[in-house]
């Protein structure tokens, strides 16, 4: 694997995975960037999407530290630009900054932690590093992974490195967003596996349980952010991060495994982890082409303000509820088949590790059964509150069918959630080559599929199976067959009247449940993290009589509020207090110069 | 004669899912000294609403239309990967314990995004809290499965159905299952489906628009998911694996021996459901928070192997 690019099936993976989503996301664009900018400005969206996703492949082929580098900044850059592509919108240029300081922040552990593979290799050659690491000292390499992680965890939004992502994300185009979320965080996939478990090689346990934790983390506050919110973009983003967290789920376990020396439970926590890497690049892509269709039509991402576009958009809105059933992991859908294989890897690892990891791994899974629970919640709020009952406003009311090209790429990413839904017995077998590939495992006797059915088969002897086609063949026909019995029996009549209004006076879109109402339950239990507060203000004409009032909830953001806050202002404190030895007196820089000159040749002479 | 089996096995399993919930409503009228219904009433009740027209709300979509098919497919689907009186059951290549939790989340994803689509404020609510109670369900139940699962190393349904022994683990297993159950049955600590008051109503709420035909698809799905998680139980305390080869006398001994099992669980719940009162929403966390604490025990206990 010498040479500036490498093409083996882990890069090709990821090079399936970066087109599988930029090819209709390019194709939405035609129709998205219509209308929405000048001429010239979406020729510069179209070359900044074409130089987006190229230094995208590069970073996913570099077979060489420095081009690595090079790609992963152009991405970091170009990404940046259509972060703050809507340039009028203080917004996105906040975002923007956010975005920018943090992602360099990660570059600088990045290359704190090449630098040191170079010492040890004498060469940028990923072939020649991965040599030089078997001979790394156990310290060094621990210090190296810790670097690696908080670099590329920078990227794929690990809580609590995560903040930006849910600024910068739904700022961007939605077909930029679509490919930010969906493609770009698993670039920093890519580095965690290429450079810590292919080129580093995991020698210690714990680091794979340091990412189960990290994961376990992200997959919660990302889902539990998600519910919180109603900006739909943004709610995608939150998403974003829990879904990074199951994906690191099943490449923790592999970690995990491997320094157990379980090749077998290694490849396919693996494989199952990638599954759902490529599963959430097609769904999340989908949701937020959809979601931008939403906001093209009626201008708004506030889900509060719509409601009722199954009427108006209805090939949209069915786009977005395939997207949804698949994030929520609903049978026979691609999101179901990878975190069945998750869970069956947590199973297989309680089965055969020993003593408290079982228990670890056990509750690793049961957290994240918590965490599809939540995240189908969040997903009946965000298709229930912005598709179904009635318009809130008049932008939902006057919403418009998106055009052929936008449809054309939802319709593309909806067919294919179904499809690696339904063969994923075929899927499996490709992803475990590539697992192998990327955990040096050779998997030539391993098999996770029987052929009839398209039977996952992922624990010889043991009778486990799940076959989606079949479940969704039974699924059909029982719905067919309910429909029969519903007809069979028909002998009233259904007709059509208004919604059950207790007999009161007409229901209108002011009854209808709110997304912040559909949250309050959760806002209670995880008030211990969430920190909900209120804001009321009430404006009155006298004492007696309020003229009106208003009633606002927020939620405490934990991670800003007491880290990256009180990080900040001691950095600005300690800037401030550095500014006192800097007048602008000549004579002081002189001195300084002096002083500095002075203190050089002391050093010199004494090592 | 192995075919008939396999056909009878999910109808069966329907026929019978009603009689459970009769069966609860007249042991709770007898124990509070009344006369009680008929056990056959939900039967009667199912045949009522078949004869009977419905309305749809005219702001409802083709969601609200769709939802009781996919739910009484989806309770359908996870009734044929229950064993009853054939073992193992073929229908397990379909999927296993895990895939019964997932297949339960469709039927009631479909079922909350109905209830929003009528836009009422009480179809919301029900959707909210239904939302919110399953999702704390989910680990309690995962947690659940794989310590029993851990006990005979597979996750598949037809191995749990032919369980042996019943040891620690199972037993604390089961206590932690009964509270998700009663959860997930809409039963009264966690929900009451007696009333239309909508402090108290949860799943009755999602339903409140239903009417005629579609409100019998919903509710037969209710008492055939009822009856698969009494199953589950009976089947971890009470462990019998169905026998291999039945004769016709065999298999009247075998359905009397498996209705009495699921009618003891039955009369647990239906006491349990005049003995306490129904908890505010969001103590519900708590109680579902127990039943976790018992599903790390049993899982502890079944990693100790006791």
């Amino acid at each position: 694997m010498s040479g500036i690019l490498i093409f083996d099936p882990l890069s090709l993976f990821f090079l399936v995975v970066i087109s599988i989503v930029s090819l209709p996301s390019a194709v939405y664009s035609i129709g998205y960037l219509r209308g929405e900018c000048a001429a010239l400005k979406a020729v510069l969206a179209w070359s900044l999407l074409f130089f987006f996703v190229i230094s995208m492949a590069l970073v996913v082929t570099a077979g060489n530290l420095l081009v690595f580098l090079v790609a992963w900044e152009i991405m970091s850059l170009v990404s940046y630009l259509l972060v703050v592509f809507d340039t009028k919108n203080k917004e996105s240029v906040r975002a923007g900054t956010i975005y920018i300081v943090m992602t360099h922040i990660g570059t600088a552990f990045l290359v704190a932690a090449f630098l040191i593979m170079y010492k040890h290799a004498n060469s940028f050659d990923l072939a020649a590093i991965k040599n030089a690491c078997t001979t790394m000292p156990l310290q060094e390499r621990n210090i190296v992974f810790l670097l690696l992680l908080i670099g590329f965890g920078t990227k794929a939004g690990i809580v609590p490195l995560h903040i930006w992502l849910p600024y910068a994300h739904p700022q961007a185009p939605s077909h930029i967003s679509s490919i930010m979320s969906g493609v770009m965080i698993k670039t920093a996939i890519y580095g965690i596996i290429r450079f810590v478990i292919f080129i580093l090689g995991v020698n210690s346990s714990w680091w794979g349980v340091l990412i189960l934790i990290l994961a376990v983390i992200s997959c919660l506050v990302g889902v539990i952010y998600a519910l919180m919110e109603h900006d739909i973009k943004r709610l995608l983003a939150y998403h974003s991060v829990e879904n990074i967290g199951i994906i690191l789920l099943g490449v923790g376990m592999a970690m995990f495994f491997l320094s157990m020396n379980m090749p077998y439970l290694a490849v396919f926590s693996m494989a199952a982890g990638l599954y759902h890497l490529i599963n959430h690049a097609i769904f999340k892509g989908l949701l937020f082409l959809c979601a931008g269709s939403v906001y093209k039509a009626t201008g708004t991402r506030d889900i509060e303000k719509l409601g009722g576009l199954i009427k108006n958009m209805p090939q949209t809105a069915a786009c977005f509820l395939i997207g949804a059933m698949a994030i929520s992991a609903l049978p026979p859908l691609n999101g179901f088949v990878s975190e069945w294989l998750t869970f069956q890897a947590f199973f297989m690892g309680i089965l055969t590790a020993v003593g408290g990891a079982k228990l670890f791994l056990g509750i690793c899974a049961a957290m994240l059964a918590l965490t599809s629970g939540l995240a189908a919640a969040c997903f009946v709020k965000a298709f229930g509150i912005t598709f179904l009952a009635r318009p809130r406003s008049h932008y939902a009311q006057n919403a418009k069918e998106a055009s052929f090209s936008m449809r054309a790429g939802m319709f593309f990413l909806a067919i294919l959630t179904a499809v690696f839904g339904l063969g994923a017995s075929f899927i499996i077998k490709l992803l475990a080559k590539v697992a192998g590939a990327a955990t040096g495992i050779n998997t030539l006797g391993m098999n996770f599929a029987l052929n009839n059915f398209g039977t996952l088969d992922v624990h010889h002897g043991k009778g486990i199976y799940l076959s989606t086609p079949l479940l969704a063949f039974v699924l059909i026909v029982l719905g067919i067959t309910a429909f029969v019995i519903y007809r069979f029996f028909g002998r009233g009549k259904a007709v059509i009247y208004k919604t059950w209004d207790c007999g009161y006076y007409t229901l209108d879109s002011r009854n209808e449940y709110t997304a912040t109402a559909f949250s309050k339950p959760f806002r209670v239990v995880f008030s211990f993290f969430l920190q909900p507060y209120r804001k009321t203000v009430k404006i009155r004409d006298s004492f007696y009589h309020i003229k009106s009032f208003t009633y606002e909830t927020h939620t405490t953001k934990v991670f800003k509020k007491y880290v990256y806050i009180p990080v900040l202002t001691l950095i600005f404190r300690s800037a401030r207090f550095m500014r006192k030895i800097q007048p602008g007196s000549i004579h002081l820089y002189l001195s300084y110069i002096f002083v500095t000159v002075l203190l050089l040749l002391f050093f010199m002479r004494k090592f | 004669m192995r075919k008939i089996f396999i056909l009878l096995n999910p109808v069966l399993f329907i026929a019978v899912s009603p009689l459970i919930s009769g069966l609860i409503a007249r042991i709770k009228n007898n124990i509070r000294m009344r006369q009680g219904q008929s056990i056959f009433q939900p039967y009667f009740n199912l045949s009522k609403l078949f004869s009977k027209g419905e309305v749809v709300s005219e702001t409802a979509s083709w969601i609200f239309r769709t939802a009781p098919f996919v739910v009484l497919a989806s309770s359908l689907a996870a009734a044929l990967l229950i064993p009853v009186f054939i073992m193992p059951n073929p229908m397990c290549r379909m999927g296993d314990f895990l895939a019964l939790i997932f297949i339960f989340a469709l039927g009631r994803f479909f079922l909350a995004l109905a209830a929003l689509d009528a836009g009422s404020s009480f179809g919301g609510m029900g959707s909210s809290r239904e939302m919110f109670i399953s999702s704390l369900v989910e680990p309690v139940a995962c947690l659940v499965v794989l310590s029993i699962s851990l006990q005979f190393g597979s996750t598949n349904i037809s191995a749990f159905s032919g369980m042996h022994t019943v040891s620690v683990s199972s037993i604390v297993a089961a206590a932690s299952l009964f509270l998700v159950v009663i959860a997930e049955t809409s039963r009264i600590p966690v929900d009451n489906q007696e009333t239309h008051l909508e402090l108290t109503m949860i799943h009755e709420a999602m339903i409140l628009e239903y009417s005629g035909r579609s409100l019998a698809l919903i509710e037969l799905s209710s008492h055939i998911k009822q009856m698969i998680w009494f199953y589950l139980i009976a089947q971890i305390i009470f462990p019998i694996p169905a026998p291999m080869s039945l004769n016709l006398i065999q298999l009247f001994f075998w359905l009397l021996w498996y209705m009495a099992r699921i009618s003891i669980i039955a009369a647990v719940v239906a006491l349990v459901e005049v003995s306490v009162a129904k908890m505010r929403l969001f103590r519900v966390a708590d109680f579902l928070g127990f039943a976790f604490v018992l599903a790390i025990i049993s899982t502890v206990c079944a990693i100790l192997g006791v």
